[in-house]
């Protein structure tokens, strides 16, 4: 019979497919292609969901033009009472009237960009409210977005995490998945740190300790340095005055490593600036030989270090009695860059490596326990015809795991629940079969008919209620985030195989069993 | 081996006055039970929160556990044993969200430790923000919505081959679910409402079957959560994906019985409707409990073994097996019968 023997070569194909596929994750190493994945909830890792504060890359940029506003304005001669930033992205100018066309020629030429939203005459000059166009404003948005993702993206890579999952979720928000991960405190501090590299100048004619009181100096900051004592672990905050105005920030960094002082034998972090830094920070050290310049990073004081000479040659060094691990870390988010904007942890979760080890046992242990005792009931309900069920049964659950592999799908803990439920689902297509395989028997046909018939029956009806499952499934996987989504995936897989074997498999050993070994009576 | 003999013929159509009082009082049950613990109890997954799985190396009483919180400022912590009792390990919970920032897991390892006395490791912590809990809760009751919808376009058009109808019903659905998100409706109750619509259109569309199978799977959602609640339940991400396997398992069972029906209309088209939708249930009885037999063995494997993290979806598969069965045969197909019952005195 030719079309029999072309049905088993085919399922003959499909089972060594999904052998070659499952090999890699039983005997790990024999085999080139790829493992099961497993989700964080089994291995351990961490699922972080960030947040990208949008809204604050547009007010730094609106900080930003201000600034170049007040440079050129001063570089024009052109005086102004007050240029602030208001209502978080709007710019409000107080120009007097003899110098108010001056102010709109500089408006004119320079920032075209900025909005005019409303001019106001008063006694002094005009009061002139500006803004940026919403396009803009949507267009920072989005980029601040994206640089953020490849900042994070970045610092990952270099932190040295087998395998992260970093991608971008809605506009603002970016999902990263680090399977495996030892030290998620250190991640998050590394993943979160702003990173914003600035030198600026200590403002040594005021005390930092009145300015504690309560005056800070205007055009001044407040900025602390906050060790903590190796040996008691207390935290010791020194106060410093810095002018606000950062001279130089880390946009100019061209390289950050960790090295190891020889003196002390403490690592510290040693930057090197690009050639336009270069130059700025020659001329900054040039012009304040004998003062001291602050270091800092995201608004806390590294160092203080007091100029010694003009330095040359776009190198310098950021020392706070690092340990290593803090060097490297450090180097790793100058290296990387600033993130554009800060980023808030909108949810986290993370699992130990031990908790994941007992999920895979438990779930086994269940799925192995649950196997066991559907095996043993349908041999027992239906004979011999029960091992037939059986069969397919065992093929499925190996589908199951082979199409994971081959999809590259991630295996989680509800994904073994999925399986574990298909387990028990998956016979039920034979059960449908075999019910009505009986109910022919019953009226009296040969065994031949009798599968003819049940199969015949069956089959729309299973195909029907299967298809109902495989859309409730689709719409998890689509609407489901992480172990919910490794639930629908073994559900589908669970359903479309289970179809296959049900239907085509068992087919072809009962066509074997009653035409080619001439089987007159059925054990059903 | 059989649990049923083939010519069985249990009344089960003439008892169906039984079975709505049961579903009736069960439904009930679930929204008094809903309505005295003012709505579902969420899990940190739709409400935000934190939830800190910790493992003692030896007994130590909750007490010591809630100092060693206090002194990390976590106010009002719920504390429960989790798993064997001899593994020593507890789950924590807090409506914070905002404190798993910085150096949060050490600090909290070595405070209980110094509290308890004993060895704390953190196994697990999930911090989810309020914010993203409203939005997985949103994704939740879409996903509960679609498949639905999708699920009774399958079923009208399979059975009834009223393909075109279901599908301008689909639109009219899912295009007046996005004219009233755009009224800033909440989603619960934007969802009731497209699910009484839906009703409405069956019922004038005549959808029979469509009716009856999606009536059984709402019945079956309201008191799965109903029990969830009445057990003090909390309804996480993976409780959902449970309740949307129960709506497939469900409607496996309707769907089987509904087959037999359309079959036995063919066959036997003189008799009464009561008779042939009684004939085609007891003619798939025994399928259908042996298939709930096989996937509660494996279920219950799962609840008893799999380990507490699994342990409420499990719970909640149970149940959804239970009342799935018996709403295939109770609720389902009665419909169909409640249908005609109904066309009669109209005419």
């Amino acid at each position: 019979m030719k079309t029999f023997s072309w049905k088993t070569g085919m399922v003959a194909v499909v089972l060594i497919a999904a052998v070659i596929y499952i090999l890699p994750t039983l005997v790990p190493g024999m085999w080139p292609h790829k493992k099961i994945n497993l989700g964080l909830d089994l291995q351990g890792g961490m699922h972080l969901v960030l947040e990208v504060d949008t809204d604050k890359a547009v007010e730094n940029t609106v900080e930003r033009i201000i600034q170049e506003l007040r440079g050129i304005l001063k570089k024009e001669k052109i005086r102004y009472t007050s240029i602030e930033r208001i209502e978080k992205i709007k710019i409000s100018a107080a120009i007097s009237q003899e110098y108010s066309d001056g102010f709109n020629k500089v408006l004119d030429d320079e920032f075209r960009n900025l909005r005019i939203v409303s001019k106001s005459g008063t006694e002094q000059g005009v009061n002139i409210i500006m803004d940026l166009p919403e396009d803009e404003v949507r267009e920072i948005k989005k980029m601040a977005a994206e640089q953020a993702l490849e900042t994070i993206r970045n610092r990952i890579d270099q932190f040295g995490v087998s395998e992260p999952d970093i991608r971008n979720q809605g506009e603002k928000r970016i999902l990263i998945q680090l399977p495996g991960i030892k030290d998620p405190e250190r991640a998050i501090k590394l993943l979160g740190e702003t990173a914003l590299l600035e030198f600026k100048l200590l403002d040594e004619t005021n005390s930092p300790y009145e300015a504690e009181k309560g005056t800070v100096p205007p055009g001044d900051e407040l900025l602390y340095q906050i060790k903590v004592d190796r040996t008691t672990n207390r935290e010791i905050k020194t106060p410093f005055l810095v002018k606000k105005q950062s001279l130089l920030t880390g946009a100019s960094l061209a390289d950050a490593r960790v090295q190891i002082d020889s003196q002390y034998n403490e690592p510290y972090v040693s930057i090197k600036f690009d050639k336009k830094g270069a130059r700025i920070f020659e001329r900054i050290t040039g012009e304040n030989v004998q003062k001291r310049l602050a270091i800092v990073l995201d608004d806390k004081v590294y160092s203080a270090p007091v100029i010694q000479e003009k330095i040359g040659g776009g190198e310098a060094r950021i020392t706070g009695s690092f340990t290593t691990e803090e060097a490297r870390d450090l180097a790793i988010v100058l290296r990387a860059g600033a993130l554009p904007a800060p980023v808030k942890i909108l949810e986290e979760r993370t699992v130990g490596p031990s908790l994941g080890a007992d999920s895979i046992k438990q779930g086994l242990a269940s799925m192995v326990l649950g196997g066991i005792l559907v095996v043993v009931f349908m041999v027992i309900y239906y004979n011999k015809a029960g091992f037939i069920a059986d069969m397919a049964l065992i093929l499925n659950i190996l589908l199951i795991a082979a199409g994971l592999a081959a999809f590259q799908a991630t295996l989680t803990l509800p994904g073994i629940a999925g399986i574990i439920l298909t387990i028990g689902m998956a016979v039920d297509a034979n059960v449908l079969i075999f019910e009505r395989i009986r109910e022919e028997i019953a009226v009296g046909k040969t065994p031949h008919a009798a599968v003819s018939a049940g199969y015949d029956r069956a089959t729309l009806t299973i195909l029907d209620a299967n298809v109902t499952t495989l859309i409730a499934a689709l719409v998890l996987f689509q609407f489901g985030t992480g172990p919910v989504k490794g639930f629908a995936v073994t559900l589908s897989l669970g359903v479309v195989s289970s179809l296959f074997t049900a239907l085509y498999v068992t087919r072809i050993v009962f066509d074997y069993l009653l035409l080619n070994r001439k089987l007159k009576t059925l054990s059903i | 081996m059989q649990f049923i003999k083939p010519d069985i013929n249990i009344d089960i159509i003439g008892k169906r006055k039984i079975g709505f009082i049961v579903s009736a009082g069960f439904i009930l049950l679930s929204i008094v039970s809903l309505i005295i613990h003012g709505g579902p109890k969420y899990g940190i997954d739709f409400s935000g929160g934190t939830v800190i799985q910790v493992k003692f190396e030896s007994q130590v009483s909750i007490d010591k556990i809630k100092t060693g919180l206090a002194e990390m400022n976590i106010d009002k912590p719920s504390i429960q044993a989790f798993g064997d009792t001899k593994d020593h390990e507890y789950l924590i919970r807090t409506d914070m969200s905002e404190i798993t920032e910085q150096g949060f897991s050490k600090k909290i390892q070595e405070s209980l430790t110094n509290a308890a006395g004993s060895n704390a490791e953190v196994r697990r912590v999930e911090m989810v923000g309020p914010q993203v809990g409203q939005d997985l809760r949103e994704k939740a009751l879409f996903a509960m919505f679609y498949a639905l919808l999708f699920i009774t376009i399958y079923i009208s058009g399979r059975f009834e081959l009223k393909w075109l109808l279901s599908g301008v019903v689909a639109a009219a659905l899912m295009g007046s679910v996005y004219i009233l998100s755009l009224l800033n409706m909440s989603i619960p109750f934007l969802i009731f409402s497209a699910l009484i619509v839906s009703l409405v259109l069956f019922w004038f569309l005549e959808f029979k079957y469509a009716m009856g199978a999606i009536v059984a799977l709402i019945h079956d959602i309201i008191i799965t959560v109903g029990i969830f609640s009445l057990f003090g339940k909390e309804f996480s991400l993976p409780i959902i994906a449970a309740l949307l396997t129960i709506i497939g398992y469900s409607l496996n069972d309707t769907i089987i019985v509904f087959d037999r029906i359309r079959e036995n209309l063919r066959k036997y088209s003189k008799n009464p409707l009561e008779v042939i939708i009684n004939k085609s249930i007891n003619e798939t009885l025994s399928r259908t409990i042996l298939t709930s037999t096989t996937t509660l063995i494996v279920v219950i494997a799962l609840f008893v073994l799999g380990g507490g993290i699994i342990h409420d979806f499990a719970f909640a598969l149970i149940v959804g097996v239970f009342i799935g069965t018996y709403s295939s045969i109770y609720v389902a197909s009665p419909i169909l019968l409640a249908w005609q019952e109904f066309g009669r005195k109209k005419s």
